[in-house]
């Protein structure tokens, strides 16, 4: 590939700037040209979700998002997250993970979820997290983690319920 | 034990999170360590086709690409093919690259080195390999066949058969009831959300540092240099975090030797990543198996004789999955006291993806089997599958039990962990609901499955080395040679170190996966690392406190029974006299290295209960519940156990509904990507109800069994026949997993001639 596009973007608060090819994706523009690694790729499909992150603000999977396209846009990683984050520190009370592949796209896809609905059911955490794909815990702890992370408590919003009159 | 509270069995978040939930763990693909500086990146070009002899191989455009140092064939190697298991043919050996033949789709053809990972996809598209296709062998009874060969020489599609005699013709003499019934234990893919990476830099020692995702370095190095034909002195091999491996990263891939070996031949450090693509047909995957099970009994509920007839899906190159019947074989007759058992598995190669582990590694093949089997039998004489379950388990009076595969039961508790999971899921109310169901007539009706069942862990090596050091500052070192991938082995061997010298966790470091540190392990698998790896932690700073008090008594002029170690001190009792562990290190180094040999393997064992819910008219099965009792005795960290009881659960679940590694009558893959395998998400998934039961294994001085694939194997055939009994009242008895909307209707309208 021969010409270069030249791009902009804020990453975590921070101004980047590079000369890129037009096919360079976004994830590797973060892994590869900025430097962050928590990042992840784990698929070629946009199916696993690992490699989400906020595009000013709106959680998007950087694996079908082309560097040019973010241009002049403001990105967070999971890196630019505060530290005692209640997402993440609901993820670690919780253990909400475990091999930790998935995990800095499930946190951001969380905390993009959380922004568009702050109390969400255990349903609609688990429909929102959808295009998020964890191997490890069976989501039970994940599901869990995003619930109080809302300030619930997670026992009581994924009570079954009764089956009386069914 | 001179600790005041014991930190064990207590839910200590991990302290791997802190990292994990900021930077990010630290995968190969992640690694920027100085030495892979200037790093070649390896495109793999792959056979798009399932089986062919190679015509002609053209690299010439390849080699004009931008970016590209070199395009390696199997012409330019020097290395032999490789035998991928100690038990496989000889004859079935695999090349590096491609030599005359392609066996499967997706086998590396050609090496492609570029300065930029980009530059290799565009060159490797412009390598020529021109093909002459030959018949594909997918079906296992096709291969059986043997009308094509996958390799010539070998004389047959035969990789391996285990039986110890004939079948018995009058095995079901006795038996007023007998049911036979053929059943899939489909192909499934591990599908770890970290595929497979390696990178290797030679130093000018002559020795290479090669980075990889695996589940035992030591053993990944010792392969690697077989093959290789170097001493496995020169691999320094070093697993960094791994991104899950769920038995598919036992030891080494072909592709990591060739990465070894192309950063020496090109004498520049290479690396390589694979694409989900690359995984899906590159890994090795589990399963596969095609199953005849007869069982028989009386009337009154007796099973008196099973027999169990397996044929199995090696792949193309045998590897680890040729030998996993030998497990399935071992544990035929799952929970129960059956005075008749036989069992027979021949394993075949075919023209699709190798075979190896995956999360039960051929137990869930066995718990399926005999579960279904179960539940026939119960449908047959008209009796509860639970009653059936509970009248022919092993009664607890009985252990240590061999069982009729030839394995000794530890300890059990099997009619008391089904009577559990029976009452925490209300499991008459249930029944109730379903006739009320069935009764209207409903849309939307209710399964209930149950399963029993018994495993094998810690089966595959007794032995573990651990080393336990203080340091002067008082910080503390464990070595071990498990090696996590997920399951929090930092936190849990920190728990066990802190348990004796009262340091806190946060001040143990435990290190893994480096052969240079850790010249000795076995790594993680088959649920093992908890009870050998664990205990050795364990024991070694039992004698650490041991030797720590012997130290400071001369320090301190006292006796050693005055003296107890807590808080990461040895003090004098009822004094403030005393010395810190790490004073004690300043004058002279305080290790201690230990192995732990457990002698046996251990067996957990549960009983779970799923409720689905099926709709009739689409055939569409939803697990509304389930309920899960895993008794792997005491627990040590309740958080992490529960976790890895909810990953299997998940991926028993997903293989009854969902998951099936399929290919097409010409050998190509149809679910190569996650678009296309039905890998399920958070939507597909209910919350798990888990119920605790602790009987402890005599085998190691914490009791503790391998809890790591229980969930997978007892959720699988749980959640199996919850489906096939939401629709048993329309006369369906079997539906083959996946139990996918379709197969669900078909049944139907096979059991009713379409008038339901």
């Amino acid at each position: 590939m021969s010409a270069t596009v030249k791009v902009d973007m804020t990453v975590n608060g921070t101004g980047t700037s590079a000369d890129v090819e037009p096919r360079l994706l976004l994830a590797h523009y973060l892994r590869d040209v900025v430097g962050l690694k928590a990042t992840n790729i784990g698929c070629d499909t946009t199916s696993c979700g690992a490699c989400t992150v906020l595009v000013d603000g709106e959680s998007v999977k950087s694996c079908t998002v082309l560097a040019v396209q973010a241009d002049g846009t403001s990105v967070t990683t999971m890196e630019g997250l505060e530290e005692a984050h209640p997402v993440t520190a609901a993820f670690r009370a919780e253990h909400g993970l475990q091999c930790g592949f998935c995990t800095p796209g499930m946190v951001m896809a969380s905390v993009g979820l959380l922004s568009e609905n702050p109390t969400p059911t255990e349903r609609e955490v688990r429909e929102g997290l959808e295009g998020n794909l964890c191997r490890c815990t069976g989501y039970h702890n994940i599901v869990r983690a995003v619930l109080a992370a809302s300030g619930q408590d997670p026992q009581a919003a994924t009570a079954h319920p009764s089956r009386s009159g069914a | 034990m001179c600790v005041l509270m014991s930190i064990m069995g207590t839910r200590v978040v991990r302290i791997e999170d802190p990292v994990f939930l900021s930077r990010g763990a630290t995968y190969t693909d992640d690694l920027t360590d100085e030495r892979l500086t200037g790093a070649l990146h390896l495109t793999l070009v792959r056979s798009p086709i399932a089986h062919a002899r190679i015509t002609n191989i053209d690299t010439s455009a390849a080699s004009e690409s931008p970016g590209v140092v070199a395009v390696i064939t199997n012409a330019d190697l020097d290395i032999t093919p490789a035998v991928l298991f100690a038990m496989a043919p000889k004859t079935m050996a695999r090349p590096f690259l491609a030599a005359d033949k392609v066996r499967f789709v997706g086998e590396p053809v050609a090496a492609v080195l570029t300065e930029e990972a980009y530059q290799g996809q565009d060159a490797a598209d412009l390598v020529e390999v021109d093909y002459d296709p030959l018949p594909a062998v997918v079906d296992m009874n096709t291969a059986l066949d043997g009308d094509v060969l996958l390799f010539e020489e070998a004389g047959s599609n035969l990789a391996g058969a285990l039986q110890d005699a004939e079948f018995d013709e009058h095995l079901f003499d006795d038996c007023e009831v007998v049911v036979t019934q053929e059943m899939v234990n489909q192909r499934l893919a591990a599908a770890p959300l970290e595929g497979r990476a390696a990178a290797a830099a030679w130093g000018d020692d002559g020795r290479v540092t090669l980075w990889c995702s695996t589940q035992n370095a030591q053993a990944a190095r010792d392969e690697i240099a077989g093959w290789l034909g170097i001493d496995p002195a020169q691999i320094h091999l070093i697993a960094p975090d791994v991104g899950g491996g769920f038995g598919a990263k036992i030891g080494a891939d072909p592709e990591f030797a060739l990465v070894t070996w192309l950063a020496k031949r090109l004498d520049r450090p290479v690396k390589w990543t694979e694409t989900r693509s690359e995984n899906m047909t590159g890994m090795v995957q589990g399963r596969g198996q095609l199953q005849t099970v007869t069982i028989g009994g009386n009337r009154d509920g007796d099973v008196l004789a099973y027999r169990i007839d397996v044929i199995a899906d090696a792949g193309a190159y045998p590897r680890l999955g040729m030998f996993l019947p030998f497990f399935t074989r071992q544990m035929a007759p799952g929970v129960y006291d059956i005075p008749k058992v036989e069992s027979r598995a021949r394993m075949v190669v075919t023209t699709t993806t190798s075979t190896g582990a995956y999360r039960g590694a051929g137990r869930p093949e066995a718990t399926a089997a005999v579960e279904r089997a179960m539940d026939l039998f119960a449908a047959e004489i008209g009796m509860d599958p639970a009653e059936v379950r509970k009248r022919n388990v092993v009664a607890p009076d009985k252990f240590p039990f061999t069982n009729k595969g030839g394995v000794v039961y530890d300890s059990g508790e099997y009619a008391k962990a089904i009577d559990t999971v029976l009452e925490a899921s209300g499991y008459a109310g249930l029944r109730a609901e379903q006739a009320a169901r069935r009764e209207r007539g409903d849309v939307v009706q209710l399964g209930i499955g149950v399963s029993a069942y018994v495993e094998i862990t810690g089966g595959g090596a007794f032995s573990e080395d651990a080393s336990v050091e203080v340091h002067g500052d008082g910080s503390v070192t464990v070595l071990t040679g498990t090696s996590p991938h997920g399951q929090g082995h930092a936190t849990a061997w920190a728990m066990l170190a802190s348990e004796h010298l009262g340091v806190p966790i946060e001040k143990i470091t435990v290190k893994h996966g480096d052969t240079d540190l850790i010249p000795r392990g076995a790594g993680t698998m088959g649920s093992r690392s908890l009870q050998t790896g664990g205990v050795a932690v364990y024991n070694a700073s039992s004698e650490l406190a041991e030797l720590a008090r012997t130290r400071a008594a001369d320090l301190l002029e006292a006796s050693v029974d005055d003296l107890v170690v807590a808080d990461g001190a040895v003090t004098v009792k009822g004094t403030d006299k005393g010395v810190t562990l790490g004073e004690l290190a300043q004058r002279e180094q305080l290790r201690v290295d230990t192995v732990f040999d457990s002698g046996a393997a251990s067996f957990p064992f549960g009983a779970h209960v799923a409720v689905v819910e099926l709709d009739v008219e689409s055939g569409k099965a939803v697990v509304d519940r389930i309920f899960t009792v895993d008794d792997a005795g005491p627990v040590l960290n309740p958080l992490l156990a529960e976790g890895q009881r909810h990953g299997g659960i998940a991926q028993g679940i997903a293989q009854a509904l969902l998951e099936e590694v399929v290919w097409d009558a010409d050998g190509n893959p149809l679910t190569a990507t996650f678009a296309d395998y039905a890998f399920p998400s958070a939507a597909e998934m209910p919350s798990f109800s888990l119920i605790e039961m602790e009987t402890p294994t005599p085998l190691n001085p914490i009791g503790a069994k391998g809890i790591g694939e229980a969930g997978t194997i007892g959720a699988t055939p749980a959640v199996q026949s919850a489906v096939i009994d939401a629709v048993a009242h329309l006369g369906v008895r079997h539906i083959d997993m996946p139990t996918s909307p379709l197969r669900v209707w078909e049944a139907i309208n096979t059991a009713t001639g379409g008038q339901s």
